[in-house]
């Protein structure tokens, strides 16, 4: 019995293992199709969906072919991308496309559009939502009194708990409108999406920094006031030195949590396969283009979707890992 | 002009504090006005075929209590393992900090994987699948809980069963998980309250269903697929019934948390 439940128990461990490493492997395989005929010209390619004919019948010169015409396209990107002729087929079309793709014509599918979007969802969330989490997390660990910080504490920290599809839904009656009121532009937007994102980590993000700032001990507070120091340089100079990479780490916790956001974006980022020429355009992100995708797709296009849900899962082990550690060291 | 710096700092990070502030409460403001507004008892009678709820409500908490039935004990015997039998050697440490990276990984890749695993070769998107895809999201969340908690349980128990001749499983469990029971439920049900309004990894694994169903081999009705689906319909009752549901997800979710607050808080 003894030994027999050692053995289950380290069984047990071994499955985070076992399911982090299947993971990894299934989307390779499923990806495997994708990453064959584009390969990592996939990260760089603006287009989605887009029959291109193949009047050549060599299929070595087809390839050349399309090497050239995205990198014509990726100079292009900065210019009007309105005058591209990017054709966006509806799913219908776009699995009719698929079949018949091995005959006359050929379906393109390139990642760069929703890779940008992700990125700069995230950027935008972050710029927004860093310097107001450390100000509450300043106002809480050191401004307010005891009587209102607690309160407002735990009610920052019920707010992490709110489920994302709310923010999502939210941002679209809501937010959207009064941003686009604002800032020009439709109600969906990569602006609205960044910031409906950046406020959902709001709450995550200052409850973290404020844990890391209460760490830094009271004897060292108290010595620099002692020396005649004001909150702010106690702040600046004891209380960031000292919390500095517990900090860091809550930020890039939060920005992996920001780039695998599905659902407070899905709601608001456009679902538009379009490079933003300027912030309030509607574009699409990764876990968006999933979303809204993944269970109409088949053939090609869905093993183009596990290369982005590949794309995406090792970008965001990437982050989590470096900030584990690099900034919030082994545990224990 | 230090004071005067000083003085400008702190004003700010109180207005950044506010800012913040409002944009939260002008969520839970809208969504409690909306949310109640659109209830009625039709809501908890009917399915979604009938603008109803009901099938939703059921669907979802048999997802998220199948899930819990999954990731409970694989989870909690992995963090025993890890608390007392590793004696925290090289291997414990790799899977500590695996699971800490597996909680943050997207939920919506997982369920791009359980898709691949368990829809694709049936053929059709199944409950068994936003179950298992929800278990996933859980398990790294149970193990970290169970070896935090199990960590503050004093070594002083321990020994007490090991000198009176106790077997190690025996210590385990009627010993060290009775003491860190209150803190390992909490966990649980914290756990329970992340998944249960989680949507991305259920949209295209159990998908959705407008009917009344316990059978998980098909398409599981779940509320919160349909809110985001009811939502961005254009017909305005719709998306008030999905109103209705985001406020009472929600409501559910924050009072679960405000449970474990407390019983935290209770334990001392």
């Amino acid at each position: 019995m003894e030994t027999f439940f050692k053995r289950l128990s380290s069984l047990s461990a071994t499955t985070i293992l076992l399911i982090l490493t299947s993971i990894f492997i299934v989307l390779f395989i499923e990806a495997k199709p994708a990453i064959k005929e584009y390969g990592l010209k996939f990260l760089i390619d603006p287009r989605w969906g887009v029959v291109i004919s193949n009047t050549q019948n060599d299929k070595l010169k087809n390839n050349e072919t399309v090497e050239k015409s995205s990198f014509e396209d990726k100079d292009d990107l900065d210019d009007d991308l309105e005058d591209d002729d990017i054709a966006i087929e509806d799913e219908d079309a776009l699995a009719a496309a698929g079949v018949t793709a091995s005959t006359d014509t050929k379906v393109i599918y390139g990642g760069l559009i929703p890779i940008v979007g992700t990125i700069l969802s995230t950027l935008i969330a972050m710029i927004f939502a860093v310097p107001i989490a450390m100000g509450i997390a300043i106002f809480l660990a050191e401004i307010a009194p005891p009587k209102i910080a607690k309160p407002v504490g735990i009610a920052i920290e019920l707010l992490a708990a709110i489920p994302s599809i709310i923010y999502g839904m939210w941002g679209l009656f809501y937010f959207g409108p009064f941003i686009s009121k604002i800032f020009g532009g439709g109600s969906v937007s990569l602006l609205v999406a960044g910031l409906v994102l950046g406020i959902m980590i709001i709450p995550f993000m200052a409850s973290l920094t404020r844990d890391s700032m209460k760490t830094t001990p009271d004897v060292l507070k108290e010595s620099a006031y002692a020396i005649g120091a004001t909150k702010f340089e106690v702040i600046k100079d004891v209380i960031f030195p000292y919390a500095k990479t517990g900090i860091i780490g809550s930020m890039i916790l939060a920005l992996g949590r920001a780039l695998g956001e599905t659902m407070a974006v899905a709601f608001v980022i456009g679902g538009v396969f379009k490079l933003p020429s300027k912030l309030t355009d509607p574009t699409v992100s990764i876990p968006v283009v999933l979303a809204n995708n993944f269970a109409e797709s088949s053939g090609m296009s869905l093993a183009a979707l596990f290369y982005l849900a590949l794309i995406l899962f090792v970008i965001s082990f990437v982050v989590i890992t470096f900030a584990k550690f690099y900034f919030l060291g082994d545990n224990k | 002009m230090r004071l005067l710096v000083n003085k400008v700092v702190l004003a700010l990070s109180t207005l950044a504090a506010i800012l913040g502030l409002i944009f939260l409460f002008w969520i839970l403001i809208t969504l409690t006005i909306k949310g109640i507004n659109a209830i009625s008892l039709h809501i908890f009678t009917n399915d979604l075929v009938n603008n109803g709820l009901r099938n939703l409500f059921v669907g979802q908490f048999i997802l998220a209590f199948i899930a819990v039935l999954i990731g409970v004990p694989i989870g909690l015997i992995a963090g025993i393992y890890l608390q007392e039998y590793s004696f925290n050697n090289k291997y414990a440490k790799f899977i500590r900090n695996l699971s800490d990276v597996m909680m943050s990984a997207p939920s919506i890749v997982i369920g791009t994987f359980v898709y691949a695993i368990l829809v694709n070769p049936v053929g059709h998107m199944n409950g068994w699948a936003g179950a298992i895809a929800l278990a996933i999201i859980m398990l790294p969340i149970i193990v970290r809980t169970t070896d935090d908690m199990l960590g503050l349980v004093p070594k002083e128990l321990r020994e007490a069963g090991v000198a009176i001749g106790a077997p190690k499983y025996k210590v385990i469990f009627d010993i060290i998980l009775k003491a860190a029971k209150v803190g390992i439920m909490t966990g649980f049900l914290l756990a329970f309250a992340r998944i249960i309004g989680e949507t991305a990894p259920l949209l295209f694994t159990s998908g959705n269903n407008e009917y009344f169903t316990l059978d998980l081999n098909h398409e599981f009705p779940s509320l919160t697929v349909a809110i985001y689906n009811l939502a961005t319909m254009p017909d305005k009752h719709l998306v008030d019934i999905a109103w209705a549901g985001a406020f009472i997800l929600t409501i559910f979710v924050l009072i679960i948390n405000l449970i474990g607050r407390y019983l935290i808080k209770d334990k001392g």
